[in-house]
């Protein structure tokens, strides 16, 4: 009985490590396979940082290769600003409507139906992209490329809204009741209380919410990777084709030789965008916690 | 109220307008383009004619195990990583660390998953790009959905029936195994089928780790290469070598590939919603 007992927590505990040894070896392996761009003698002799940082082409393909980051990174930020500039009102403004305003059953049904926009695959998002968007802005822009950063952000929005959404409604969800009731009885409207009390205690659910859709504006593939264009080019105009930093690695990765400075360089562009995003993730949750035990009064 | 701030207020309602309104037009507009091409023929038959004819049978089959196999692996992982927290480590550092990790896996952009993928299972463990590759990359990456919606069932597991189970003797683990799993069994159910939901139709993860552009056969090992729905489509929209020709079954297989990840996110929907009404009475 006894050893029965161990047996199963043993087992338990072993597959509960799963999560941390996943995440613990995604950043193992994908600095094992990055790292040779410090250490490898006949790597370094093409790459290292100033090229990544100081030079201005990407064209890894070619008697004489560039890899530069400088036109991948104006690419995402591109891209995530347009994605944020769209996502974010609609997202904000439909948190404030559901949790403030919408009646309770009205409430009920607002709320998956608009987190079933997660449950669009983001391939499917990008074929419509490509179909669709890309004709609306051609008629609004008229650009001379249809697949360009706006389209790509603009497709993009749609994988960050449920993100944004669902984090900033259960933030000013959690606002205690007692404060908005201690708003209206000194004589506030209901949008004074929800902008002047609700919103700022919110506010640490709210950002953490922005920036998780920010991350995911930044790390989303499939979409960017069918719409952007994927011309690497450092260009003021949004109305310019872009690639983006995870584009490159999905449009590149197959066809590299294991142990080229190519597949490094991809992998080194992996580990920075993994490094990125567990820095957002994690600044987000702590922000969260924060709001939460400041909320529940545990300060 | 006042005018003015009953404008503001109609401006909220207007994104929840705008934004429902986006996503009903998508579905619409997938619906529309994509229902013409549907058919038995379509769905059961293999691409022909260099791909520009025939139906999308291998593509569909492929998804359909990955995610299966997919399965077999996040089920178990991710049910007792909810086990755990919930009925063993509440408090523990390990268990702080346990939910660092899945809110983190929860935020990794998925082409990482696939670098991962391709580093770890194809080349380090020498699984090769194959079936067993992807599913166990897809499978990291929908741990999270698993462990979330476990532990939501476990944690409306009221502590009376425990109680009750270790009044009448059994031991922790009888309690976990006879009481507490059962009962928690449709949130179970729910984070395994929006784990298929989310895993279905995942490109990233897998283009490096076992998909392929275009198979004569099926796969017939958890090693062998596949084909997929996802990146069916999205070869057929940039990769075809006549993108107007194949439009068509560009439309049809993502009808198939949303009503699919559609109609498993509702039944997870309709389950939950299910669980709560019961749980309060």
């Amino acid at each position: 009985m006894e050893l029965k007992e161990r047996v199963a927590y043993i087992v338990i505990s072993l597959l509960a490590s799963v999560a941390i040894i996943g995440v613990v070896l995604i950043f193992v392996f994908i600095a094992k396979e990055a790292l040779p761009v410090f250490f490898n003698p006949e790597i370094k002799k093409e790459v290292n940082l100033r090229t990544f940082f100081l030079t201005r082409d990407w064209q890894p393909i070619g008697l004489e290769p560039k890899y530069s980051f400088l036109p991948l990174i104006v690419g995402t930020i591109k891209v995530t600003i347009i994605a944020l500039i769209v996502a974010l009102p609609l997202s904000l403004g439909s948190a404030i409507f559901t949790a403030e305003f919408a009646p309770k059953r009205l409430r009920e049904i607002i709320k998956p139906v608009i987190e079933l926009f997660s449950a669009i695959p983001s391939v499917v998002l990008g074929f419509f992209a490509l179909m669709t968007i890309a004709s609306w802005v051609q008629n609004i822009f008229h650009a001379t490329s249809r697949l360009n950063a706006v389209t790509a952000g603009f497709a993009l929005a749609f994988a960050v809204i449920p993100i944004t959404y669902t984090i900033c409604e259960d933030a000013l969800n959690t606002v205690p009741r007692e404060l908005k009731e201690a708003s209206i009885a000194l004589g506030a409207t209901r949008w004074q209380t929800t902008v002047r009390v609700v919103l700022p205690s919110a506010s640490g659910g709210i950002f953490a919410g922005i920036m998780l859709g920010l991350a995911r504006a930044m790390g989303e593939t499939m979409i960017v990777l069918m719409v952007s264009g994927n011309a690497a080019q450092i260009t003021l105009s949004f109305l310019d084709s872009v690639r983006t930093i995870p584009a490159t690695i999905a449009a590149e990765m197959g066809e590299v030789a294991f142990g080229s400075t190519h597949y490094v360089v991809l992998f080194f562009l992996g580990l920075i965008l993994f490094s990125i995003t567990f820095v957002i993730n994690y600044i987000a949750s702590i922000l969260l916690e924060r709001t939460q035990k400041r909320l529940r009064g545990e300060r | 109220m006042k005018f003015r701030e009953k404008v503001y207020v109609f401006f909220t309602a207007l994104t929840v307008l705008i934004v429902v309104g986006l996503l009903f037009y998508i579905i619409f507009d997938i619906v529309r383009n994509g229902i013409g091409v549907i058919s038995w023929e379509f769905i059961s038959q293999p691409p022909r004619e260099g791909m520009t004819k025939g139906g999308i049978f291998p593509a569909l089959y492929g998804t359909l195990l990955r995610t299966l196999l997919m399965l077999i692996f996040v089920v178990p992982i991710g049910v007792f990583t909810a086990v755990y927290l919930n009925e063993y480590g509440s408090g523990k550092r390990f268990s702080k660390w346990i939910r660092l990790a899945i809110n983190n896996l929860a935020s990794i952009p998925s082409i990482v998953f696939g670098l991962f993928g391709l580093g770890f299972f194809v080349l380090f463990l020498r699984f090769g790009a194959g079936l067993l590759s992807a599913s166990l990359t897809v499978g990291l990456l929908t741990l999270p959905l698993v462990v979330v919606s476990t532990e939501e069932a476990l944690r409306a597991v009221p502590n009376s029936y425990r109680e009750a189970g270790f009044a009448l003797g059994a031991t922790k683990w009888q309690v976990i195994r006879l009481i507490v799993l059962p009962q928690a069994l449709p949130g179970i159910l729910t984070g395994a089928i929006l784990s298929v939901g989310r895993g279905m139709g995942e490109v990233a993860p897998i283009l490096f780790t076992g998909v392929a552009y275009y198979l004569p056969y099926l796969p017939s090992s958890i090693f062998d290469q596949f084909m997929d729905l996802g990146y069916h489509i999205y070869i057929m929209t940039t990769q075809s070598f006549d993108v107007e020709l194949t439009r068509p079954i560009q439309y049809g297989s993502t009808l198939v590939l949303l009503a699919l990840t559609f109609s498993l996110n509702i039944v997870a929907i309709l389950i939950r919603s299910k669980m709560r009404k019961r749980r309060l009475g």
